[in-house]
């Protein structure tokens, strides 16, 4: 066991410092360490999308990176989205009208992957959307209301709706 | 239940969920978010071998690693074996030898053999490293099919394989049989799958000494089953067992019952005194939870010159694995008996039998009968292709009527009058613009492309109201400040009971959707949790029945007020008013702050406060019903099966929320397509399981699936409502429409497949036995 190193990064817009040994993930980090416990583990392994988060502005899976990769980065979990305790993000508000989540476990990985995809593809296509959110797994929804809600972001976040 | 409360305000909308605003922005709390002070983290040595002696088992190097406070084994657990076990299975049927950790031989790859608990998961997989065994490989029973008959045994304590055999012969069937002038026999397999919910398993316990108390949070289905067997297990009475019920990531039935690994964290936690949390890892969750629909049915068909059933046999087998999960199923029984499903099949001949094996044990998944949907809608494209008929016509012909209702069938089940098959079939046919497509089709296949179309029809038994199923119930109580709270038996893991049972106590109390929370586990009253597509029928109504003996008394205590007659008051989203005149009104905070601060202002002889407890208890069975047609093109270069469309026609009776049916019809159906196409838990030959990550089992993507058409026929039950179960019909019928779509698109080969998966290399290979006869 090696002896833990000192971790510093901003999480949803604040300065998060632990100690960490260099094999602790950056899931487990967010998790224990920053309370962020909306970052889920599905495998880790890197194929369920679960524990996606925004790693300087881009979607990563926390399960396959150490804490220590992401010293100094500024990461945006699913909790860091949402403007206000009263407003939702339009994804998370999208998911809500299209019933794109049933358990819900799913989620959070799920709104960070559709946010950073919408980022670099605005106006994605159907089929673009299917294969765009096709690096998450979700069992309960079959998906119907997951590729609807990321339509209806895409059109809100247009200023279309 | 009063006249007046049966407006639907909220019942039959598409309320958004009361759920989603925690859950889209991480604010759940699902077992592993957990933190208890002093919390200890559990890991599981398991087996590698599928049989084998384990003759060397040695933990001290384990438990000297630092962080490390106790490692156990089968012995040390032992003693707490004679309570294990679900509370569906009779202590006095067979079952294999109850035991949390393997003790002197494991017995499929999988098996736990040793138990860290350390200060961190991670420290807990350290000294499983540590953890010096040696094992004697012994030969494997893998194969079901032969498993009856091996000499080496899954169990040497039961002394056979064979853990069910139960034959029911009708001589009505073989007299049918000798006149007929078809006979039609096909061996239809399904293949080893396996739940996947998102979440795994997992379980926090928490043992007060003295207190004698121990304080759970877990992922389950059925709080009350967790605290039923914990306490029995832990020899405790439920009085001092307090299981929390947070949010839970899916379950599909793999969370309904207690697994061996959570029995023994329960122990573990008792032992030590510690707070004890385990969390399966997605390995675990493949290769050790539960596996299901590893299962075949022999189908033999009589059918006369016109295409009219007449008579059938069956002969059906499944893999129960080792230690199945809640106990050996008798799924089989439940296939056979409802094989006849929608039609009138004629006098039916049946055995069901299940068989141990080294493997993973069997557990329930979504539809766990599904085998008799499975077998009889391929069968009856078989028949058709054999007697040339169409498929649909050939359905038209021997589908109950509505003049055949109520129908008893000849295996014993009992239809009632608001099942709907036949509009279903008609109504699924004619969104999927039937004709037209036969027509592309042919057109298709001149241009040497292959698409197929294959359907689905089926009864779904929901609801059933017997044994430790047959109830629900639900406490609920209006607060002072007028906003209720309603305790119930229920596990929602997906179902969104949040919303709709707020939504039917809405509509019976006469109050705001948001006004209500619903709590499940600990305070609630007994019920088998959520399951069995059960909670709309069962726990609906029990909501209904406390929401409709409270409105009672807030009419009596509101007209006692406004001096007005009872009969004139209506009451709506919180306010109860006269009729025709709502500024004579009350607030439903005004009259529970009569109710429970000024009583004496009550009417005489009233009791104080406002709350009531309904209990329903369910009729036996309450059955939905539903046809799947799905259209798919294969591209016989590469093996490749595309679904082209998909239609959903079903009858769940009266919908609470039209929104909620879909989103369950849509994850059932998309489970069933990755059933047929993609999922496959295989083992080697050795008893290896192949698909121990989401590498190698695989879950659709939404890359994979089409867009869903639903189509709703609404014949109410006579429960009270008029729902109908839906939680399971869309993994019962998808996978016989898809497979039957394939069926389909590989007729011009003039091949038929019998079993699945039907992923490339299979519909390779089909293609390439054809080229070869």
């Amino acid at each position: 066991m090696a002896d833990p190193i000192p971790l510093s990064m901003t999480v949803n817009g604040r300065t998060r410092r632990g100690l960490g040994e260099p094999r602790l993930t950056l899931a487990d980090f967010l998790r224990e360490q920053a309370q962020c416990t909306g970052v889920h583990l599905g495998c880790e392994h890197g194929v369920c999308g679960s524990c996606t988060v925004l790693m300087d502005g881009e979607a990563v899976r926390s399960c396959l990176l150490f804490a220590v990769q992401a010293d100094g980065a500024d990461i945006t979990t699913v909790e860091g989205l949402a403007p206000d305790d009263e407003t939702l993000h339009p994804v998370q508000e999208a998911f809500r009208d299209c019933h794109g989540l049933q358990c819900g476990f799913c989620t959070p990985g799920f709104v960070v992957s559709v946010v950073a995809f919408l980022e670099a593809n605005p106006d994605p296509s159907d089929e673009e959307i299917r294969h765009g959110i096709s690096g998450n797994l979700c069992r309960c929804t079959g998906y119907q209301g997951i590729v609807a809600a990321t339509r209806q972001a895409a059109a809100v976040m247009k200023g279309e709706e | 239940m009063t006249k007046a409360a049966a407006a639907a305000r909220y019942v039959g909308q598409s309320v958004k969920r009361l759920e989603d605003p925690r859950l889209v922005t991480g604010h759940g709390r699902y077992v592993d978010d957990i933190v208890l002070p002093g919390m200890l983290h559990v890991a599981f040595g398991r087996s590698d071998l599928a049989r084998a002696t384990i003759t060397r088992l040695d933990t001290s190097a384990a438990e000297a690693l630092d962080g490390i406070h106790a490692v156990f084994t089968g012995a040390d657990l032992n003693s707490y074996n004679d309570s294990l076990r679900a509370s569906l299975h009779p202590p006095e049927s067979p079952a294999p030898p109850a035991n949390m950790l393997a003790d002197g031989d494991v017995r499929f790859v999988g098996d736990p053999y040793v138990m860290v608990v350390a200060e961190s998961r991670y420290i807990a997989e350290d000294a499983l490293e540590l953890v010096d065994v040696e094992f004697e490989p012994l030969d494997p029973v893998v194969d079901y099919e032969t498993a009856a008959e091996s000499d080496d045994l899954v169990h040497p304590e039961l002394g056979s394989n064979l853990a069910h055999d139960l034959p029911v012969p009708n001589p009505a069937q073989q007299e049918a049989f000798e006149n007929a002038a078809h006979i039609i026999t096909e061996t239809w397999h399904q293949h080893r799958q396996t739940n996947v919910p998102m979440e795994t398993r997992g379980i926090v316990a928490s043992w007060q000494p003295h207190a004698g108390v121990m304080e759970v949070w877990a992922s389950t289905q059925s709080p009350h089953e967790l605290q039923l067997v914990g306490a029995r297990v832990l020899g405790i009475g439920e009085h001092k067992m307090v299981v929390n019920f947070g949010d839970v990531g899916g379950g599909f039935g793999q969370k309904m019952f207690l697994g061996r690994e959570d029995m023994a964290v329960l122990v573990a936690a008792k032992l030590l005194a510690s707070p004890v949390k385990w969390i399966e890892d997605r390995r675990e969750n493949l290769l050790a939870s539960n596996h299901a629909r590893i299962e075949q049915m022999a189908v033999t068909m009589a059918v006369d010159e016109d295409g009219n059933f007449l008579a059938a046999d069956l002969d059906q087998l499944e893999d129960d694995g080792a230690y199945p999960l809640g106990g050996p199923a008798t799924p089989g029984a439940m296939a056979t008996m409802l094989y006849p499903g929608p039609y009138r099949m004629g006098p039916v001949s049946w055995r069901a039998r299940t068989v141990y094996t080294n493997t993973c044990g069997r557990g329930a998944y979504r539809g766990p009968w599904q085998m008799e949907s499975v077998a009889r809608e391929q069968m009856i494209d078989r028949v058709a292709r054999e007697i040339g008929m169409d498929p649909l016509e050939l359905r038209r012909r021997n589908v109950l009527k509505p003049d055949d209702l109520p129908y008893q069938v000849s295996t014993g089940l009992f239809f009632e009058t608001t099942i709907s098959p036949e509009k279903t079939l008609d109504q699924a046919a004619e969104m999927i613009g039937y004709d037209d497509f036969r027509a592309e089709q042919a057109k298709a296949r001149e241009e040497g492309r292959y698409l197929g179309l294959g359907m689905a029809l089926y009864i779904e038994p929901t609801s059933m109201g017997m044994g430790p199923l047959g109830t629900e119930s639900a406490m609920l109580r209006v607060e002072v400040d007028g906003h209720v709270n309603v305790f119930m038996g229920t596990g929602s893991h997906g179902q969104s009971l949040e919303t709709t049972i707020a939504q039917l106590v809405a509509d019976e109390l006469g109050v705001r959707p948001e006004d209500v929370t619903l709590h499940q586990g600990h305070g609630s009253g007994y019920g088998f949790g959520t399951g069995g597509s059960r909670s709309a029928v069962i726990a609906g109504s029990a909501a209904r029945g406390a929401a409709s003996g409270v409105r009672e008394k807030v009419v009596a205590i509101a007209a006692h007020l406004m001096e007005a007659s009872a009969d004139d008051l209506e009451v709506a989203d919180g306010v109860v008013s006269v009729k025709g005149t709502p500024s004579a009104s009350m607030t439903m905070a005004q009259v529970a702050a009569t109710a429970y601060q000024n009583s004496d202002a009550l009417p005489e002889g009233m009791e104080a406060g406002l709350e009531h407890t309904a209990r329903y208890k369910a009729p036996p069975n309450t059955h939905s019903n539903a046809c799947h047609i799905c259209t798919c093109e294969l591209d016989p270069g590469t093996g490749k099966i595309t679904l082209l469309r998909y239609v959903v026609s079903e009858d769940c009776g009266v919908l609470i929320n039209p929104m909620v049916v879909d989103g369950q019809i849509a994850g059932g159906v998309v489970q069933g397509i990755g059933g047929v196409l993609y999922e496959h838990a295989v083992y080697d030959e050795s008893g290896n399981p192949l698909a121990s990550t989401f590498l190698d089992y695989l879950v659709p993507t939404a890359a994979e699936v089409p867009e869903l058409e639903t189509g709703h026929v609404v014949v109410p039950s006579d429960t009270p409502g008029g729902h109908k179960g839906t939680g399971e019909g869309g993994a019962i019928g998808a996978p016989p429409a898809v497979f039957n779509a394939v069926a389909d698109a590989l007729a011009p080969f003039g091949v038929y497949p019998n079993r699945q998966p039907l992923d490339p290399n299979a519909v390779l290979s089909l293609i390439a036995s054809a080229s070869e006869s």
